[in-house]
Protein backbone atom coordinates (compact mmCIF):
# COMPACT_ATOMS: atom_id res chain seq x y z
CA UNK A 1 0.00 0.00 0.00
CA UNK A 2 1.35 3.48 -0.84
CA UNK A 3 1.39 6.36 1.24
CA UNK A 4 -1.68 8.73 0.87
CA UNK A 5 -0.91 12.36 2.11
CA UNK A 6 -3.89 14.84 2.59
CA UNK A 7 -3.71 17.94 4.50
CA UNK A 8 -6.64 20.36 6.37
CA UNK A 9 -6.21 23.98 8.56
CA UNK A 10 -7.41 23.86 12.00
CA UNK A 11 -6.76 27.62 13.96
CA UNK A 12 -3.57 28.24 11.95
CA UNK A 13 -2.44 24.22 12.37
CA UNK A 14 -1.75 22.60 9.82
CA UNK A 15 -2.94 18.82 10.25
CA UNK A 16 -1.60 16.19 8.18
CA UNK A 17 -3.12 13.19 7.47
CA UNK A 18 -1.02 10.10 6.46
CA UNK A 19 -2.24 6.87 5.37
CA UNK A 20 -0.41 3.70 4.28
CA UNK A 21 3.72 3.43 5.09
CA UNK A 22 5.69 5.07 5.73
CA UNK A 23 9.19 3.40 4.04
CA UNK A 24 12.08 4.04 2.24
CA UNK A 25 11.43 5.28 -1.65
CA UNK A 26 7.87 6.01 -2.17
CA UNK A 27 6.58 6.71 1.54
CA UNK A 28 9.28 8.36 2.82
CA UNK A 29 10.02 10.88 -0.14
CA UNK A 30 5.97 11.26 -0.17
CA UNK A 31 6.93 12.94 3.79
CA UNK A 32 9.78 14.62 2.97
CA UNK A 33 8.33 16.41 -0.01
CA UNK A 34 5.29 17.18 1.97
CA UNK A 35 7.11 18.77 4.98
CA UNK A 36 9.32 20.37 2.25
CA UNK A 37 6.26 22.16 0.51
CA UNK A 38 4.53 22.80 3.98
CA UNK A 39 7.23 25.34 4.73
CA UNK A 40 7.98 26.75 1.93
CA UNK A 41 3.95 27.82 1.97
CA UNK A 42 5.42 29.16 5.30
CA UNK A 43 3.19 26.56 7.35
CA UNK A 44 5.64 25.86 10.07
CA UNK A 45 3.19 24.56 12.64
CA UNK A 46 2.72 20.81 11.40
CA UNK A 47 0.79 17.86 13.23
CA UNK A 48 1.52 14.73 11.57
CA UNK A 49 -1.74 12.64 12.15
CA UNK A 50 -0.15 8.61 11.79
CA UNK A 51 -3.60 7.24 12.97
CA UNK A 52 -3.47 5.36 9.81
CA UNK A 53 0.03 4.47 9.32
CA UNK A 54 -0.08 0.88 8.95
CA UNK A 55 3.98 0.52 9.27
CA UNK A 56 6.97 2.28 9.07
CA UNK A 57 10.64 1.20 8.98
CA UNK A 58 14.02 2.70 9.80
CA UNK A 59 14.17 4.61 6.95
CA UNK A 60 10.59 6.36 7.67
CA UNK A 61 11.76 6.87 11.18
CA UNK A 62 14.61 8.92 9.96
CA UNK A 63 12.62 10.75 8.27
CA UNK A 64 10.32 11.69 10.96
CA UNK A 65 13.51 12.99 12.92
CA UNK A 66 14.49 14.97 9.34
CA UNK A 67 11.10 16.37 9.41
CA UNK A 68 11.48 17.62 13.00
CA UNK A 69 14.45 18.96 12.42
CA UNK A 70 13.41 21.31 9.60
CA UNK A 71 10.52 22.68 10.90
CA UNK A 72 12.24 23.79 14.06
CA UNK A 73 14.91 25.12 12.40
CA UNK A 74 12.24 27.25 10.59
CA UNK A 75 10.99 28.63 13.88
CA UNK A 76 8.46 26.13 13.37
CA UNK A 77 6.78 23.41 15.62
CA UNK A 78 5.89 19.00 14.02
CA UNK A 79 3.93 17.02 16.53
CA UNK A 80 2.78 13.73 16.00
CA UNK A 81 -0.70 12.80 16.53
CA UNK A 82 -2.56 9.00 16.69
CA UNK A 83 0.07 6.70 16.77
CA UNK A 84 -0.19 3.43 16.77
CA UNK A 85 1.14 0.69 18.97
CA UNK A 86 3.55 -0.61 16.49
CA UNK A 87 4.85 3.06 15.75
CA UNK A 88 4.81 4.00 19.28
CA UNK A 89 7.05 1.10 20.13
CA UNK A 90 9.40 2.06 17.64
CA UNK A 91 9.59 5.34 18.75
CA UNK A 92 10.27 3.93 22.20
CA UNK A 93 12.94 1.69 20.94
CA UNK A 94 14.83 4.46 19.67
CA UNK A 95 14.48 6.76 22.18
CA UNK A 96 12.91 8.88 19.71
CA UNK A 97 9.41 8.91 21.93
CA UNK A 98 10.55 11.58 24.60
CA UNK A 99 11.88 13.74 21.63
CA UNK A 100 8.99 14.35 19.52
CA UNK A 101 5.60 15.85 21.16
CA UNK A 102 3.39 13.17 20.75
CA UNK A 103 -0.49 13.55 21.44
CA UNK A 104 -3.09 11.35 20.93
CA UNK A 105 -6.71 13.81 20.54
CA UNK A 106 -6.65 16.25 17.78
CA UNK A 107 -7.89 19.19 20.00
CA UNK A 108 -5.65 19.46 22.54
CA UNK A 109 -2.98 18.92 20.16
CA UNK A 110 -3.82 22.15 17.75
CA UNK A 111 -4.10 23.75 21.21
CA UNK A 112 -0.88 23.03 22.53
CA UNK A 113 0.63 25.17 19.97
CA UNK A 114 2.56 28.23 20.45
CA UNK B 1 12.26 -31.49 10.00
CA UNK B 2 14.31 -28.55 8.34
CA UNK B 3 12.92 -26.87 5.34
CA UNK B 4 14.73 -24.21 3.59
CA UNK B 5 14.12 -22.15 0.61
CA UNK B 6 16.45 -19.72 -1.53
CA UNK B 7 15.96 -16.74 -3.29
CA UNK B 8 18.26 -14.82 -5.87
CA UNK B 9 17.47 -11.08 -5.80
CA UNK B 10 17.97 -7.85 -8.30
CA UNK B 11 19.75 -5.08 -6.17
CA UNK B 12 16.15 -2.91 -6.30
CA UNK B 13 13.61 -1.97 -3.98
CA UNK B 14 11.06 -4.59 -5.35
CA UNK B 15 13.25 -7.34 -4.02
CA UNK B 16 13.08 -5.66 -0.27
CA UNK B 17 9.48 -5.56 -0.34
CA UNK B 18 9.23 -9.21 -1.57
CA UNK B 19 11.94 -10.39 0.97
CA UNK B 20 9.76 -8.64 3.90
CA UNK B 21 6.71 -10.28 2.18
CA UNK B 22 8.00 -13.83 2.02
CA UNK B 23 10.05 -13.26 5.76
CA UNK B 24 6.12 -12.57 7.14
CA UNK B 25 4.46 -15.40 5.20
CA UNK B 26 7.06 -17.66 6.28
CA UNK B 27 6.97 -16.96 10.13
CA UNK B 28 3.52 -17.20 9.78
CA UNK B 29 3.66 -20.49 8.40
CA UNK B 30 6.38 -21.36 11.24
CA UNK B 31 4.15 -20.48 14.18
CA UNK B 32 5.24 -17.34 15.22
CA UNK B 33 2.56 -14.60 16.71
CA UNK B 34 1.42 -12.07 14.81
CA UNK B 35 3.74 -9.41 16.56
CA UNK B 36 6.61 -11.47 15.75
CA UNK B 37 5.69 -12.41 12.39
CA UNK B 38 5.95 -8.04 11.98
CA UNK B 39 9.32 -7.99 13.82
CA UNK B 40 10.41 -10.94 11.87
CA UNK B 41 9.63 -9.10 8.23
CA UNK B 42 10.60 -5.45 9.64
CA UNK B 43 14.31 -7.06 10.75
CA UNK B 44 14.35 -8.67 7.08
CA UNK B 45 13.60 -5.61 5.26
CA UNK B 46 16.40 -3.87 6.70
CA UNK B 47 18.51 -6.30 6.22
CA UNK B 48 17.99 -6.19 2.76
CA UNK B 49 17.80 -2.59 2.25
CA UNK B 50 21.21 -2.64 3.60
CA UNK B 51 22.04 -5.25 1.15
CA UNK B 52 20.41 -3.32 -2.19
CA UNK B 53 20.82 0.22 -0.84
CA UNK B 54 24.83 -0.21 0.80
CA UNK B 55 26.21 -3.44 -0.13
CA UNK B 56 25.36 -3.50 -3.64
CA UNK B 57 24.89 0.50 -3.77
CA UNK B 58 21.50 -0.45 -6.52
CA UNK B 59 24.16 -2.38 -9.03
CA UNK B 60 22.03 -4.22 -11.43
CA UNK B 61 24.97 -6.65 -11.83
CA UNK B 62 24.79 -7.81 -8.18
CA UNK B 63 22.62 -10.04 -6.77
CA UNK B 64 21.38 -10.60 -3.08
CA UNK B 65 20.79 -13.60 -1.68
CA UNK B 66 17.90 -14.62 0.79
CA UNK B 67 17.55 -18.03 2.55
CA UNK B 68 14.96 -18.76 5.16
CA UNK B 69 15.44 -22.02 6.95
CA UNK B 70 12.78 -23.25 8.95
CA UNK B 71 14.74 -25.52 11.80
CA UNK B 72 12.91 -27.96 14.71
CA UNK B 73 13.28 -24.46 16.77
CA UNK B 74 13.61 -21.72 15.09
CA UNK B 75 13.85 -19.48 12.18
CA UNK B 76 16.59 -18.72 10.01
CA UNK B 77 17.14 -16.07 7.35
CA UNK B 78 20.45 -15.23 5.88
CA UNK B 79 20.84 -12.20 3.25
CA UNK B 80 24.13 -11.78 1.44
CA UNK B 81 25.43 -9.06 -0.89
CA UNK B 82 27.84 -8.96 -2.98
CA UNK B 83 29.18 -5.24 -1.65
CA UNK B 84 32.28 -3.50 -0.15
CA UNK B 85 31.38 -5.68 2.92
CA UNK B 86 30.78 -4.12 6.41
CA UNK B 87 32.20 -3.96 9.49
CA UNK B 88 29.59 -4.07 12.40
CA UNK B 89 31.47 -2.88 15.18
CA UNK B 90 32.34 0.18 13.13
CA UNK B 91 28.45 1.21 13.10
CA UNK B 92 27.85 4.14 15.70
CA UNK B 93 25.40 3.97 18.40
CA UNK B 94 21.69 5.55 17.25
CA UNK B 95 21.11 5.78 20.46
CA UNK B 96 24.06 8.00 21.87
CA UNK B 97 22.64 11.81 22.04
CA UNK B 98 25.19 12.72 19.15
CA UNK B 99 23.41 10.37 16.58
CA UNK B 100 19.61 10.71 17.85
CA UNK B 101 18.70 13.34 15.71
CA UNK B 102 20.65 11.67 12.50
CA UNK B 103 18.23 10.94 9.76
CA UNK B 104 19.94 7.18 9.37
CA UNK B 105 21.95 4.51 11.31
CA UNK B 106 19.11 2.58 13.07
CA UNK B 107 18.42 -0.28 10.75
CA UNK B 108 21.01 -2.91 12.32
CA UNK B 109 19.82 -1.52 15.48
CA UNK B 110 16.51 -2.48 15.07
CA UNK B 111 17.61 -5.73 13.59
CA UNK B 112 19.14 -6.64 16.56
CA UNK B 113 16.22 -4.89 18.82
CA UNK B 114 14.15 -7.97 16.69
CA UNK B 115 15.98 -10.89 16.66
CA UNK B 116 17.12 -13.59 18.67
CA UNK B 117 20.55 -14.01 17.30
CA UNK B 118 22.12 -11.58 14.80
CA UNK B 119 25.55 -12.82 12.81
CA UNK B 120 27.29 -11.22 10.97
CA UNK B 121 30.29 -12.73 8.06
CA UNK B 122 32.21 -11.16 5.06
CA UNK B 123 32.15 -12.91 2.20
CA UNK B 124 35.03 -11.03 0.12
CA UNK B 125 33.40 -9.75 -1.52
CA UNK B 126 30.25 -8.73 -0.02
CA UNK B 127 28.26 -9.14 3.57
CA UNK B 128 26.27 -11.86 4.77
CA UNK B 129 24.07 -11.21 7.60
CA UNK B 130 22.03 -14.47 9.63
CA UNK B 131 19.14 -13.37 11.53
CA UNK B 132 17.50 -15.99 13.62
CA UNK B 133 14.00 -16.02 15.73
CA UNK B 134 13.54 -18.68 18.03
CA UNK B 135 9.90 -20.61 18.22
CA UNK B 136 8.22 -20.55 21.73
CA UNK B 137 11.28 -18.22 23.13
CA UNK B 138 8.30 -15.21 23.76
CA UNK B 139 5.76 -17.30 25.07
CA UNK B 140 8.42 -19.01 27.98
CA UNK B 141 9.55 -15.06 28.36
CA UNK B 142 5.98 -13.87 29.22
CA UNK B 143 5.69 -17.11 31.20
CA UNK B 144 8.75 -16.17 33.10
CA UNK B 145 8.03 -12.96 33.83
CA UNK B 146 4.54 -13.34 35.63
Amino acid sequence: MTMKVSSRQVNGVTVVDMMGRITLGEGSVVLRDTIRDLLGKGEKKILLNLGNVTYIDSSGIGELVSAFTSVRNQGGELKLLNLTKKVHDLLQITKLYTVFDIRDDETAAVGAFK
Amino acid sequence: MTKRVSYTLASTLESVNRAETIAAETAAKAGFSEDDQSNIAMAVREATVNAVLHGNAYDPQKRVLVVYEKTSDALVITIQDEGKGLDPLELPDPLAPENLMKGSGRGIFLIKAFMDEVKFRNTQPGTEITLIKHLGRSAANEEESK
